[in-house]
């Protein structure tokens, strides 16, 4: 689906634009500056103001990521709990490092703060979808599902 | 013994989410039309009694805010639920929601009524994409009942931003934009969403509604302790057995939860440390292990209830890199709107990585003891205010682990 469409479909809703932008997102993966550039042209504000609403929210960028976003979290009950060698798996076993992208466009690694999963820690998140008390060891099986 | 009583949390479990049938089998939306046989006045009478405070963190008398919404002329009003949890280490409010949507849309429905509102937002955070489906499923399901009558509920998705836990900030988002939070007054009551009256209350605040309304202001001012009764979900995290929740009565002191509910220290080490109420939480000393959670109780010592994360540290932790991870936080997630926290964060993260790397002295401390007493009077919302916190109370109670940073 073309952006253009996509945001068609919030006009009517009042403060659609950051709605407008998570839909942008699933589908493409990042917004476009041109996709942010026509929000503000349908929304009714100064294409400033819209790119300073999408580079506010860590959720989007404004650059091309890789298909599946992992994102770690390094907050405080995830740091005592070995984040850190997850992180170092993680850039071993993609060979990229935290806010790259692989070059077949398939994995971005970002970081982020809590997820609300602290159950069972560490946590990461691909595409949203969490996954609990990872291990370096489990990365391998983890990352299988969507390669 | 510390046990746990189940309110917000009484039917996880017991029902399925995606069944409105399970919740009206335990008596759900009752207290909804019980609600509505009510005049206004009495029924945010009967919310003030129960003396039940917001579980967001500000603690604010939940019928006295009500009560100013209500009063308030306008032509629209409206509810919102900040589902925004994202201090670290805490995920009550997805139990409920995950577990029990309905009691959380009573909540809001019987919020709608009492202040005029026919239109509620659930501005659910963006970490919780998952929720969405639960809670728009919950919401259909409510209206093909005709139960909402003519109140709507719409949910919203917060995008990655701390700070919208804060309640002007979070009525920023919902209205397209930054998450900055405003100048207050006015507050959101009087100015809100669309500059309309507005009461935010947190998920855990609107799910205690409805048994409020079942069981009367009375019972539930008698639970915990009075000044700020009921009960409080905690979650728990770090070095500790029991890494899970647990739902007690506000009487119940910090030691019980770590130690009782909590299982105590895992691997048979020594307890060090306790940060309550997420990162932007004090960390509290073993001395101060008798102190009931409630939120006066938590005031008096220096601490905060916050959003009921229970992080726990053992012996063998480094607390003043913990506390640096955590300065890293505050920097990042602070909004850049006022200059006491966007330079004051950025200031903090930089001398505590100063000082964790051995590259400190006693005067950098000094500094940050300073900087941070400024902070917490001279920023403009909670997050700038309370950041210095971790700092200041590691500083306070553990200040031989700074001084064995120094080379």
């Amino acid at each position: 689906m073309d952006y253009k469409d996509i945001i068609a479909g919030y006009t009517n809703k009042p403060g659609g634009l950051i709605e407008a932008f998570h839909a942008i997102n699933r589908e493409m993966g990042y917004v476009p500056v041109e996709a942010v550039a026509e929000a503000a042209k349908v929304f009714r504000v100064p294409a400033s103001e819209a790119y300073g609403v999408v580079t506010f929210y860590s959720m989007f960028t404004v650059a091309p990521r890789g298909k599946n976003v992992i994102r770690i979290c390094e907050s405080a009950p995830c740091h005592v709990a070995g984040a850190a060698e997850v992180v170092t798996e993680l850039e071993r076993e993609l060979s990229i490092k935290m806010g790259e992208n692989t070059s077949d466009g398939k994995f971005a690694l970002e970081f982020t703060e809590c997820v609300g999963q602290c159950q069972a820690t560490p946590v990461i998140t691909i595409n949203g979808k969490p996954f609990t008390d990872v291990s370096p060891a489990k990365i391998r099986s983890i990352l299988a599902e969507f390669k | 013994m510390a046990k746990e009583m189940r309110i917000v949390l009484r039917n996880y479990g017991k029902i399925n989410p995606f069944k409105i049938d399970d919740y009206l089998a335990q008596g759900g939306y009752e207290s909804l039309k019980k609600a509505r046989s009510m005049d206004r006045e009495v029924l945010i009478d009967e919310v003030k009694k129960s003396n039940l405070r917001g579980r967001g963190g500000a603690g604010f008398n939940c019928g006295q805010k009500w009560s100013f919404a209500c009063r308030a002329q306008a032509d629209d009003k409206f509810v919102v639920c900040n589902a925004d949890e994202g201090e670290p280490g805490t995920y009550k409010d997805r139990l409920i929601m995950e577990n029990d949507p309905h009691s959380l849309l009573e909540g809001m429905a019987i919020c709608g009524y009492a202040i005029g509102a026919r239109k509620g937002y659930i501005y659910c955070r963006g970490e919780y994409p998952f929720l969405v489906d639960t809670l728009n499923s919950a919401i259909q399901q409510a209206k093909d009942r005709g139960i909402f009558e003519d109140f709507d509920v719409e949910v919203r998705s917060g995008a990655g931003a701390y700070v919208c836990g804060e309640e002007t900030a979070l009525i920023e988002s919902i209205e397209g934009k930054r998450g900055e939070p405003r100048f207050k007054p006015p507050y959101p009551p009087a100015e809100g969403l669309w500059q309309k009256p507005t009461i935010v209350n947190n998920v855990e605040t609107f799910a205690n509604i409805p048994v409020i309304l079942e069981k009367g202001a009375a019972w539930y001012a008698a639970i915990g302790v009075p000044s700020y009764p009921g009960t409080k979900v905690f979650t728990l995290t770090g070095d500790v057995n029991n890494k899970t929740f647990f739902e007690v009565p506000t009487n119940t002191t910090i030691r019980e939860v770590v130690f009782q509910l909590g299982g105590g220290i895992a691997g048979g080490k020594r307890f060090k440390a306790v940060q309550i109420g997420g990162t932007s939480g004090a960390f509290i000393p073993e001395s101060q292990l008798d102190t009931p959670v409630g939120f006066d109780n938590m005031s008096a010592i220096g601490a905060t209830l916050g959003s009921g994360a229970v992080f726990v540290l053992d012996e063998t932790r480094d607390i003043v890199d913990i506390t640096t991870r955590i300065a890293k936080f505050f920097e990042h997630e602070s909004c850049g709107k006022c200059t006491p926290c966007r330079e004051g964060t950025a200031r903090i993260h930089e001398l505590m990585e100063k000082v964790n790397s051995g590259r400190g002295n006693q005067r950098d401390v000094a500094l940050l003891q300073k900087l941070g007493r400024v902070m917490s009077t001279a920023c403009l919302c909670g997050l700038g205010q309370a950041a210095p916190a971790p700092v200041l109370t590691t500083i306070q109670h553990f200040s031989a682990d700074y001084q064995a940073k120094f080379v």
